[in-house]
């Protein structure tokens, strides 16, 4: 930078000022009164606090001794697998076939894309009715197959995996997008050497694209375990209140629940410093196993 | 042989890639379809098209009677539009500033932008509640307030983002157009908005579709500050009826149909952008 355009300080405050201080009015701020919150009284929603909690770790030993956290948190864990496994690894399937077959790349890159744009309340909806008891689309279909009972996908047994199924279905196509990405900045040079050295279709996914792709798995990875713990609308939609039983509670949704439903304000405002410490653990638990390569 | 075996794999590759493609899809056709049946008939067959005897328009009467359904596409319409433009707008000047200037609180200043992205809506939306509260902004009956209540927070949470997609690209433009400005009289504001600006359109076009896409489908903020029913926006008007008509199923595959089909057009024209506002951060990084 040879000429002093930059050099004069003075402008930068013009430049920077306004999103600093809305940052710091409506992120920083809050996010530290949010944990201050959490060691305090606050009779309902939207009024300050009156006054610090007795004892002021009171919503803290709530917390740990409350089962439905420990239910929210064992299914929010199954939804991180559940992503990792499910979005990730269809995404990677996906995503090597379109690579290696001749037609139809733009059309599969457009459809598979299109349900990340639908509002994933929209979505709910629309699950419920493909999932509904009498009769939805599912239980038409078993029907027509033969099946005599209709089959209750919303009880108890069958609800996490009703609720799962859509939001992983959801953001395949997310990934899919990401790992076609990865795949087309692999230099076909490559390939070609490849198959000049006698290497199958299959030998040339395992030995060339699946290393290659190491680093964007990575990120495809981390963005699954931190997407998943901000899944709140298709659940809600499908599933308010945690029914059946609240055995259907996410950290997200209980979160809202405690605030919004139950009025704990203060209890749902220790929820959400427990979401925050999930996400920097596992987060960082990830990054660990998954770590970036050079090459 | 060998040949043939090659050619069986290839069918069945784009077997299961038409299957997954059928998944997303169907659903769609499915409820378009089942939303010109009446409840009995959709409940009986609905696999058949709408067509004869099956067609009937009435869920879609109940659907503009009974649903405020314009004043919610005006709602939500005036909040993407809001927070779309305020992202734009604020986080194109902090990402001119971040990528131009050295200074000594550079570094924390990003770092900064960088574990905003991290916070989710979850650990900042009670606390913003009370700030809108004691301003009198939130939760009053008055239309634009209420719009607002929910426009700030939004932007603040596709600031970050915003800031570093646009900070990535601007650092890549050539500065010797901007030296050539500089030495033609321009000053610094001139600069950003004569020439950055210009040349970094592809990038603010894909942080304008990200943040309208995302204030759009937002539920969570819509929750907590639109609670008076003609405040309400799309997706909290949807969210509403699952508890309001559970069982009217005609009426609810209308709303599914007239929320989803706007957007997939919006999509199948603007797919190319879209896709690339929606991935950014994640293939930059």
């Amino acid at each position: 930078m040879g000429t002093g355009i930059y050099k004069r300080k003075k402008p930068l405050f013009f430049f920077l000022l306004p999103a600093f201080a809305f940052l710091a009015v409506y992120l920083y701020y809050p996010f530290v009164m949010n944990i201050v919150n959490s060691f305090q009284d606050i009779p309902r929603l939207g009024v300050p606090a009156s006054g610090m909690n007795t004892p002021w770790y009171s919503n803290y030993v709530q917390m740990f001794t409350d089962p439905v956290v420990g239910t929210a948190m064992k299914n929010t864990l199954i939804m991180i697998g559940v992503t990792l496994i499910g979005q990730v690894g269809i995404a990677l399937i996906l995503a090597l076939m379109v690579d290696n077959v001749k037609y139809g790349k733009k059309i599969f890159r457009t459809v598979y894309f299109f349900p990340i744009v639908i509002s994933a309340t929209a979505l709910g909806l629309l699950f419920n009715l493909i999932f509904l008891y009498d009769k939805g689309m599912i239980n038409q279909m078993l029907e027509g197959l033969g099946q005599q009972t209709l089959i209750d996908w919303k009880s108890e047994g069958r609800a996490l995996l009703t609720m799962m199924l859509p939001v992983m279905w959801q953001y395949v196509g997310f990934y899919f997008v990401i790992l076609m990405t990865g795949l087309n900045n692999i230099s076909d040079d490559l390939y070609e050497a490849a198959r000049i050295d006698g290497a199958g279709k299959w030998q040339s996914v395992k030995y060339i694209s699946l290393p290659l792709l190491h680093n964007v798995l990575c990120t495809c990875s981390v963005l699954a375990v931190t997407g998943a713990l901000k899944v709140f609308d298709l659940p809600w939609t499908m599933f308010p209140k945690g029914m059946p039983m609240k055995s259907t509670f996410l950290t997200g949704t209980y979160m809202y629940y405690q605030t919004m439903e139950a009025r704990n304000v203060d209890y749902g405002s220790t929820l959400a410093v427990l979401i925050v410490v999930l996400g920097m653990v596992l987060s960082g638990v990830v990054n660990r196993i998954f770590k970036e390569k050079d090459y | 042989m060998k040949k043939n075996k090659f050619h069986i794999s290839t069918c069945l590759v784009y077997l299961f890639l038409i299957f997954w493609a059928m998944t997303t899809i169907y659903p769609i056709i499915w409820v378009v379809q089942n939303s010109f049946k009446a409840k009995d008939k959709i409940l009986a067959n609905s696999f058949s098209l709408p067509l004869g005897e099956l067609f009937t328009l009435s869920n879609y009467k109940k659907a503009f009677n009974n649903l405020n359904i314009f004043s919610a596409y005006k709602n939500s319409l005036f909040i993407s539009l809001s927070v779309c433009a305020l992202v734009v707008l604020i986080a194109g000047l902090a990402a001119f500033g971040m990528a131009r200037y050295r200074f000594r609180l550079r570094k924390v200043l990003y770092s900064l932008i960088i574990a905003g992205m991290m916070f989710p809506i979850y650990a900042t939306i009670i606390p913003v509640q009370q700030m809108e509260s004691s301003w009198k902004i939130a939760n009053t009956s008055n239309w634009f307030l209420t719009m607002l209540s929910v426009i700030l927070p939004q932007v603040a949470g596709n600031l970050c983002f915003a800031i570093v997609v646009l900070t990535g690209f601007i650092k890549g433009l050539p500065i010797e157009l901007e030296e050539a400005a500089y030495l033609e009289g321009c000053n610094t504001r001139q600069i950003y908005t004569k020439v950055v600006m210009p040349l970094a359109k592809p990038s603010f076009a894909t942080v304008a579709i990200f943040s309208f896409l995302w204030s759009y489908n937002d539920l969570y903020t819509q929750m907590f500050f639109l609670r008076r029913p003609e405040m309400r926006a799309i997706t909290r008007l949807l969210n509403e009826l699952t508890s309001q008509e559970g069982t009217n199923y005609g009426l609810m595959a209308a709303a599914v149909t007239l929320i989803v089909v706007p957007l997939l057009i919006v999509y199948i024209f603007l797919q190319k952008y879209i896709i690339k506002g929606m991935t950014a951060g994640a293939i930059k990084s």
